[in-house]
């Protein structure tokens, strides 16, 4: 079975909260080898997203990013993202998600698959630390969103899903378009 | 080798333009400039402005952790920090001389990274600059508008970069975090499987990589006014070179020459490198400023990377990449080139000699073999370096009895170039933004400087506690009235008139 959908995870493991995409998309691997999806999914971890990421989306109906945010809504974010020029202007050496997606337009001449970010909140980002208190909350509540996401891996119900507000606890709701939105891109 | 503009007289008095977090450059650099009432810049400096405690990081840890740790230091040159890490260990587990398998298991995990960096570099960060011009349309300046006006070009990048992270996958276990290298050799043989998956592909990079040297040459030939003397900063250089005085990205021993080409020493053992280099602080700055000791601050600053790689070795052992080195060495009329920009031509030569000597590591029979690792005797002291893309990179270690690492110390590739950065913008502020008004095209001339050295300032900052910082309080007649500073050892005082 050819992997229709793939789920990148974002950030460095040595710096604190950079590490909840990474934790998560360990968790997802076990899970989806338990309930016997692992084939449907191709699961990517990297530091951060670059040029490359793009051929990663041939083939694929549906994309996920996940990453950690900071200055992000608690205990995470679910939105809808496409692909966006000005992303992809190539600020540094890494690409934000819709900068990836521009690639692949460009690449491939040929729309990405509906693509969505998993933004978890995350606190601390200083090397050698280990998760946060705060950032392991969100990472729980975020793996029960992955789960939902993962056990129905549909467009469509994700597009509902990422219109349906999220309920936040200790920051007001961010414009994710202008948000920062990972430590790690 | 001044440091004119460097400090201005009064800073309190002129006007303050800052480039905050450098675009297409790695971590976070900010550039200020002082301009006085007439707009001639009166102070230029790059500044890091974030640091991190790499090496509080590795101490403490069991030395045989390391080369997988130091991999989480930079995401952009993951593969330098483990292979630097693994040959600095090899001397501890007692191991001169790896396996044949090994070592060119490590080559090519190493000539893939470089092959896929150069490649990011030239195709996606600096080909809008060289394709549009250095002030054209911002909106254009970037990867998307060179896909619409370029779209062969930008289809290559991506897949030249996507093959060297094959090669670093098939080596190193995983495309990130790999545990391939470890102290003594390594641990993942490459199959016959693998070697076939990337000899299908490579004879079409080697091409690819080709045509990228002639796109680079056809622009310095098509502007040598600008290409020759753009922000160019006359300095020392130094690289390693092989036994032979060849090219070499993995091993070999330090050479470093003058501004002219003279040898200021070489054959050197990266051993005692502690011995050649020191590094200068300066309160302005978190990133060191290093030098040849025997040259000192003001003239031993020198230049590392593809332009000191290129010119600093006596030949490239691979013979289409040897044949442009001969042709660039001809096109700067047999003198050292210090020209920044020249650093994208030197870059591509390297990219074409890494895909070169890929592809005949593929067809060697020991790439496949099964001796991976050698052991020895036990010591508590090693030093590694490689040619990272972006210069040299020196990591040395001291470990105790209970195996774990009691001194790390890092020089990365960035922080050798930091002085000839801050030259090159200097160069570039004198010529390009004196007495005019600042547009977003001059000060994307600044960035185009900084650009060409390709930094990945996310490594290249020490520890807190480390690093000096002044603060200077100035009254509006630029007079001194007091200034504090945080000293090496992480007290405050005074700081130096």
């Amino acid at each position: 079975m050819r992997p229709e959908v793939v789920v990148f995870a974002v950030g460095n493991r040595s710096r604190g909260d950079d590490a909840i995409g990474a934790l998560l998309l360990e968790r997802l691997a076990s899970w989806l080898a338990a309930e016997a999806h692992a084939g449907e999914f191709a699961l990517i971890e990297d530091y951060q997203l670059q040029i490359e990421h793009a051929l990663d989306l041939l083939g694929k109906r549906l994309a996920l990013f996940i990453d950690a945010g900071y200055g992000t809504p608690a205990p995470l974010g679910f939105y809808a993202i496409g692909p966006a020029p000005a992303s992809a202007a190539c600020g540094t050496h890494a690409l934000p998600p819709q900068g990836v997606l521009e690639v692949f337009r460009r690449f491939a001449r040929a729309e990405p698959p509906p693509s969505f970010v998993l933004c978890v909140r995350g606190e601390r980002f200083e090397l050698g630390e280990g998760l946060s208190a705060a950032a392991g909350a969100h990472v729980e509540a975020a793996w029960r969103q992955l789960t939902l996401l993962c056990s129905r891996p549909d467009a469509a119900l994700w597009a509902a899903m990422a219109r349906t507000p999220l309920q936040t606890t200790d920051v007001p709701q961010t414009d994710f378009s202008r948000t920062a939105y990972c430590s790690g891109i | 080798m001044s440091y004119h503009l460097e400090t201005a007289a009064q800073p309190a008095n002129l006007r303050r333009v800052a480039i905050d977090t450098v675009s297409r450059v790695e971590g976070h650099g900010k550039v200020t400039i002082l301009l006085d009432a007439q707009n001639q810049v009166r102070q230029v400096r790059l500044h890091i402005v974030e640091f991190r405690g790499f090496e509080r990081f590795i101490q403490g840890r069991p030395f045989w952790e390391v080369p997988v740790m130091v991999q989480r230091l930079c995401g952009i040159c993951p593969v330098s920090h483990h292979l630097a890490a693994s040959k600095a260990l090899d001397q501890v587990v007692g191991v001169k001389h790896l396996t044949p398998t090994a070592e060119k298991i490590r080559r090519l995990m190493h000539y893939g990274q470089m092959l896929q960096s150069h490649a990011l570099h030239f195709f996606y960060l600096a080909s809008p600059d060289l394709l549009f011009g250095f002030d054209s349309e911002a909106s254009r300046r970037n990867i998307v508008g060179v896909a619409a006006a370029h779209p062969e070009t930008a289809r290559r990048g991506v897949l030249l970069r996507k093959f060297g992270q094959e090669v670093i996958r098939a080596t190193a276990g995983k495309r990130v975090h790999g545990t391939g290298s470890i102290p003594g050799g390594v641990n993942k043989a490459l199959t016959q499987e693998e070697r076939a998956l990337l000899l299908q592909d490579i004879y079409q990079i080697v091409g690819w990589s080709r045509d990228a040297v002639q796109l680079i040459k056809q622009l310095h030939l098509q502007n040598p006014a600008l290409y020759n003397s753009f922000g160019i900063c006359r300095s020392n250089t130094m690289s390693l070179v092989g036994q032979d005085g060849g090219m070499d990205f993995y091993h070999g021993r330090l050479r470093a020459r003058d501004g002219s080409g003279g040898v200021l020493f070489d054959g050197v053992d990266y051993r005692d490198y502690s011995r050649h280099i020191q590094e200068e602080v300066k309160p302005w700055s978190y990133m060191k400023f290093p030098f040849f000791t025997a040259f000192g601050k003001k003239n031993g600053w020198y230049k590392v990377g593809p332009l000191a790689r290129v010119q600093n070795c006596d030949q490239i052992p691979t013979p289409l990449a040897e044949a442009e080195r001969r042709e660039f060495v001809d096109y700067c009329g047999g003198v050292p080139s210090h020209a920044p920009l020249a650093y994208h031509w030197t870059r591509m030569i390297e990219m074409l000699h890494a895909a070169e000597t890929i592809k005949d590591l593929l067809h060697d029979d020991d790439i496949v073999g099964s001796d991976l690792v050698r052991t020895g005797e036990r010591a508590m002291e090693g030093v590694g370096v490689i040619e990272a893309p972006r210069g040299t990179l020196i990591h040395h270690y001291r470990v105790d009895e209970d195996d774990l690492v009691t001194m790390c110390n890092l020089i990365v590739s960035t922080t050798h170039n930091n002085q000839a950065m801050n030259e090159a913008i200097r160069n570039v502020a004198r010529r390009y933004l004196d007495g005019r008004e600042i547009t977003e095209g001059l000060l994307n001339h600044i960035e185009v400087a900084i650009r060409c050295f390709d930094p990945c300032l996310s490594c290249a900052t020490h520890a807190l506690g480390q690093m000096p910082l002044a603060v200077e309080l100035l009254d509006a007649g630029g007079a001194r009235v007091h200034a504090l500073a945080r000293n090496g050892d992480g007290s405050i005082g005074e700081a130096p008139g």
